[in-house]
């Protein structure tokens, strides 16, 4: 397996004091020349429009380094961007992404749905007529924001699935299985409280089927579906509540959540597949042949510098 | 204190290092302590009356309402007649509930001159029942829960009779009033959600809620 490199990063990119000097004889600066006599004949000076355009160049790299200067944010992306993976990291690594991208949909579809939904029992329905009959897109968009909850549903179960299969819940991941689990747990409250607005006659009877599979857990469940409800019955507040719950309540804590699943992720890195084969421990060996290579090397290098080569671990079994 | 008088290398040490003497704990453990009990205070001032808002309708009971279905001539004693009334003050249609009425039957040695009214609310999860006359039987379409004419649980999934609203007669009127629920030998209780048994222990493992009417 071809060792993974950082790939060339753009010199637009690149503050011009760490750009890598040009190789001598191959010039840098389109000239090409060799250095002169500066007496007999001094460079030639930018125009005041060259330079200019040497400026305008240069914005974007002063603009990165600026912002880069005070957050420290290339050491940190290029350290999470450019994280070594465990050899056999396949397609089934990308559910959790998938997932990712799934609630991304849902959080700026639902953004833009609330632009149009009217959260009253009186209006919500209309308002949702009117979404998909008359504002433009807005089938297409209500469309992708019911859908893509099976979709997002259907991708925390598979990442979990293959979580678990995995055996990536195993120690030092334990507690990432358990921000997961609540991350589901979170998802499938979006989905339930998602389905009662629309209010129509599905949504009204599935929330009240399902209000009342939460009352029936024993002593709380009747305080919980009263507070569900906000009262004895499905009322005028019941919807808004949902609504809340749906949009401001829920998506917080989902995000929250993401992103302490994503930190520990990159904390702990990811597993190789079950099936790969751990690596024979190379420290080991490695040393062993150090010491035959030091005695027959000769070439009076130090121990510690072929140590160094020895013992390092490439990248792809650092795991 | 006597520190001078003795050799410097014997200079006293607070012990704890950073306490003054006669002090119990170091100025910074107090500010921290001290920090830490107002950030307290005013989360719970934050979080208190927040939660506190969200959670007050269960305690809330809303006010009584009654509301004419019909004259007393409209319903007899054996058999039902479907009506339709608010249960749910502003939220429209969604807000009205189905109601079967009919007059106490002296055959079931119910009370005579009474009205009783059934709600179609299914015991098991809350889906609309219907009453089929030639059976003379109450049927859940979601799940096949079956009641007797009297709204007794005869099979399916269901947990209890079906509910039933105070009836009264008021005019010439008869009037429904609050929703109350049975246990499995009708005798009134507090209403219960759908799923949640009544009678004996079930009492206690299904409390009643503040937002419900007595019993009558």
């Amino acid at each position: 397996m071809p060792k993974l490199r950082v790939p060339k990063i753009p010199d637009s990119v690149v503050p011009a004091p760490l750009r890598k000097p040009a190789k001598p004889g191959q010039g840098g600066n389109g000239k090409g020349q060799a250095p002169q006599d500066l007496k007999t004949s001094p460079p030639e000076r930018e125009t005041h429009v060259q330079r200019l355009g040497n400026q305008a160049k240069e914005a974007p790299v002063d603009i990165l380094a600026w912002v880069d200067q005070r957050t420290g944010a290339s050491g940190f992306l290029t350290g999470m961007l450019y994280r070594k993976v465990p050899k056999g990291t396949n397609w089934f690594y990308t559910l959790g992404s998938a997932t990712l991208f799934a609630f991304i949909v849902q959080a700026v579809t639902g953004v833009f749905l609330a632009m149009f939904y009217t959260p009253s029992a009186t209006q919500a329905y209309a308002s949702i007529s009117h979404i998909n009959n008359d504002v433009p897109l807005g089938q297409f968009v209500h469309g992708m924001h019911k859908w893509g909850a099976s979709v997002m549903v259907i991708l925390v179960f598979v990442h979990m699935g293959r979580t678990f299969f995995f055996g990536a819940y195993k120690y030092p991941r334990e507690l990432n299985w358990v921000i997961g689990v609540v991350l589901l747990i979170l998802t499938m409250t979006m989905a339930f409280t998602g389905y009662l607005l629309p209010f129509d006659q599905r949504s009204y009877w599935a929330s009240i089927v399902g209000i009342n599979i939460n009352g029936t857990g024993p002593v709380v469940g009747p305080y919980l579906s009263d507070f569900l409800r906000a009262g004895p019955e499905l009322g005028a507040t019941t919807l808004a509540r949902f609504y809340a719950i749906h949009m401001l309540l829920v998506p917080g804590a989902i995000i929250a959540l993401i992103g302490a699943h994503l930190y520990l992720v990159m904390k702990l890195g990811t597993t190789a597949p079950p099936w790969m084969k751990m690596d024979k421990p190379k420290v080991a060996a490695s040393v062993a042949q150090l010491d035959a290579g030091v005695e027959g090397n000769g070439n009076g290098r130090v121990n510690g510098a072929g140590r160094s080569n020895g013992v390092h671990v490439d990248g792809d079994s650092a795991t | 204190m006597n520190g001078a008088d003795e050799a410097p290398q014997q200079r006293v040490k607070p012990d704890p290092p950073g306490y003054f003497e006669g002090e119990s704990m170091t100025r910074r453990r107090a500010f921290t302590i001290a920090a830490q009990g107002l950030g307290g205070i005013a989360g719970a001032a934050i979080i208190l009356p927040a939660v506190g808002f969200a959670v007050a309708p269960i305690f809330h009971r809303g006010k009584e309402r009654w509301e004419a279905v019909g004259p007393v001539s409209d319903f007899v004693e054996d058999t039902y007649r479907q009506v339709v009334f608010t249960e749910t003050e502003g939220i429209g249609d969604a807000g009205k509930t189905t109601a079967y009425v009919r007059k106490s039957s002296a055959e079931l040695e119910e009370e005579p001159g009474k009205y009783v009214a059934v709600s179609n609310r299914c015991a098991h999860l809350g889906c609309p029942v219907r009453f089929v006359e030639a059976a003379g039987n109450f049927i859940c379409p979601c799940h096949g829960g079956v009641y007797d004419f009297q709204g007794k649980r005869i099979g399916g999934p269901p947990v209890r009779p079906l509910d039933q609203f105070q009836a009264r007669v008021k005019n010439g009127q008869v009037e429904l009033g609050p929703r109350y629920s049975v246990t499995s030998q009708l005798d009134p209780v507090r209403a219960r959600d759908p799923g949640e048994f009544t009678g004996g222990i079930w009492e206690y493992l299904y409390p009643p809620r503040p937002s419900t009417f007595p019993a009558p």
